[in-house]
């Protein structure tokens, strides 16, 4: 009885998130006869891509029991950089990489800043990032947008792979194998590798990491390091899709990154959650954003109901973890 | 050896050995140097003057990994595990089985919880799984984990602060058992501890600091309770007057 009991609270832990997109994927279908489209599918996907890597890299710097506030401010400095970039002759190829780079840097600093200066929270160094990359971003634009854009740095946001053999105007979004490929890397550093296990060592009682020997100032920048290059990269996968490099792009998107997270089930004091769950998270704020587009909603009702859910999510944990405590 | 913070003198002369396969148990009031005697021997403090001895050689560390490597091991009071993680990863934290794999060293899990699990034997602890989470186990559990921990690697002195502060009594005499089991293995154990218990149980040798100092030592055998008591607070001869275990007529 408990051994099933148990086995039914494992499952229901693993992938009962899952179950929730399914539920809600199936209740959508019924609701919007639109839903269930191939364009309607494909436009999630791509509409979603750059919530998902900012999400993914939020999601690590969360497992450490950090936060990164940066990441939308990043994205935008890496979108104008990139675009100034192609305005000052800078080769397609070059373009492409300014993003990522941009977000790297921007990422490093805030690792630095974080262990050199001692600063006493992630809050600290990442809001003062925030507002730096954001001014920079309009410095940079001069505070309008910039289009324009090479087709061919476009590419990884806009493109489909065709797929009409499938189906007619079937096409697969460049950006989601961008999303896959940065998942499954992500996936392999945190389940798989040494530095991997030590990000959950960290989240989970950082001083046992540093009596074993981690270098944990050095783990928390590659940490953020790596979660600016995802914000940098969504960058360019945000000029790809929308073809102009806007100064207020990503605005707030470090909140929704967030709730993605939580949404996923990661512990916001750090230690627990999973890549899959944070990619679960992505897809039912990317669900009920377009389930209720169609719908007709209005987005300021979207806001209220997924505040509500944030509450939501996160009750339902400290309920599951209640039981199993007392079990 | 001597340590000093800026004006304040932590530690006077302090001088101790232990042989191989010894239990040395360090007591002293709060404030009398114990911490930090034991930060200097782990690697976290350096001496001010004075030198470390080690199979022979003086030796000098960086840092606790430094230490560590020459096999030099702590037990911290609260443990230091990450509760969030399996035993068998947090008693390879830090020092992780590897593969190569595609020019990436990945980690060896099956070999980790192999070698756990051989390592628990061989310390008779016992665990359902090495998969278990350290937070869903017993604080006698998790102190049994935090020994396995700083013995996996050819340990060949073990520092224990306070060993059983943290446990319920039913546990205490499970890790003392332990203590006696890496002695066995000729593990040498210094062992910080406030209660008698705990000392006059798994120590050879006691040795008292008072204000920063060496203020006795004597094999467990030739001394009683009572004088180590006295010692810790300052006072030599047997002063069975101060004892908190004598009824007060």
């Amino acid at each position: 009885m408990t051994e099933s009991r148990m086995a039914l609270s494992r499952f229901l832990e693993r992938y009962g998130i899952w179950l929730v997109v399914l539920v809600m994927m199936v209740a959508l279908s019924f609701l919007s006869e639109s839903f269930f489209s191939l364009l309607n599918l494909t436009n999630i996907l791509k509409q979603n891509a750059t919530a998902a890597l900012l999400a993914l890299g939020m999601f690590l710097v969360i497992i450490t029991a950090g936060i990164d506030l940066s990441v939308g401010s990043i994205l935008a400095l890496g979108m104008v950089s990139s675009a100034v970039a192609a305005k000052w002759g800078v080769p397609w190829w070059g373009v492409i990489l300014v993003a990522p780079t941009v977000g790297l840097m921007c990422g490093a600093l805030n690792g630095i800043g974080l262990t050199v200066l001692r600063l006493p929270h992630p809050f600290i160094m990442t809001l003062g990032m925030l507002n730096i990359a954001r001014g920079a971003t309009n410095l940079v634009s001069g505070g309008v947008p910039i289009s324009g854009v090479d087709p061919r740095v476009r590419y990884f946001g806009q493109a489909e792979l065709d797929l009409s053999f499938i189906q007619d105007g079937a096409g697969l979004p460049v950006s989601l194998l961008v999303v896959l490929a940065c998942t499954l890397a992500l996936w392999v550093m945190l389940n798989a590798t040494p530095v991997g296990r030590h990000v959950y060592a960290i989240g989970g009682n950082p001083q046992s990491a540093r009596v074993s020997g981690i270098n944990v100032d050095r783990v928390l920048v590659v940490v953020y390091t790596i979660c600016g290059g995802l914000a940098g990269l969504g960058g360019l996968l945000l000029v790809g899709r929308t073809g102009s490099a806007f100064p207020n792009a990503g605005l707030g998107a470090e909140l929704d990154a967030i709730a993605a997270v939580i949404i996923g089930g990661a512990s916001f004091f750090g230690g627990r959650g999973t890549v899959m769950g944070c990619i679960a998270g992505v897809i039912i704020m990317g669900l009920l954003r377009n389930g209720l587009n169609l719908l007709d909603v209005s987005v300021f009702w979207q806001q209220i109901l997924i505040g509500f859910i944030i509450v939501g999510a996160v009750y339902f944990d400290v309920v599951r973890r209640r039981a199993s405590v007392r079990s | 050896m001597s340590k000093f913070f800026g004006a304040i003198t932590a530690l006077r002369d302090v001088s101790l050995q232990v042989a191989k396969g010894e239990v040395l148990g360090v007591v002293g009031d709060n404030g009398a140097g114990k911490s930090t005697l034991m930060k200097v021997l782990s690697g976290l403090y350096a001496p001010s003057e004075g030198a470390l001895l080690f199979e022979g050689g003086e030796v000098r560390f960086e840092s606790p990994r430094a230490s560590r490597n020459i096999g030099i091991e702590m037990v911290y009071q609260d443990f230091a595990l990450a509760g969030n993680m399996p035993i068998h990863e947090n008693i390879f934290l830090g020092r992780e089985v590897k593969k190569p794999w595609m020019g990436l060293q990945l980690l060896n899990k099956k070999a980790q919880r192999e070698q756990a699990q051989e390592h628990l034997n061989r310390l008779k602890i016992h665990v359902k799984s090495v998969d278990q989470n350290v937070e869903d186990l017993s604080g006698g559990q998790r102190q049994a984990v935090a020994i396995a921990r700083a013995t996996a690697f050819d340990a060949k002195l073990v520092i224990m602060d306070e060993p059983t502060a943290a446990l319920a009594i039913k546990e205490v005499g499970k890790v003392l058992d332990l203590i006696h089991t890496l002695k066995e293995h000729g593990v040498s154990v210094i062992i910080i501890s406030h209660r008698m218990d705990d000392i006059f149980y798994a120590c050879d040798r006691v040795m008292a600091l008072y204000q920063g100092t060496n203020f006795a030592e004597s094999m467990i055998a030739n001394t009683t309770r009572n004088e180590v008591i006295g010692w810790i607070m300052g006072t030599k001869g047997n002063t069975s007057g101060l004892a908190h275990d004598s009824v007060a007529a």
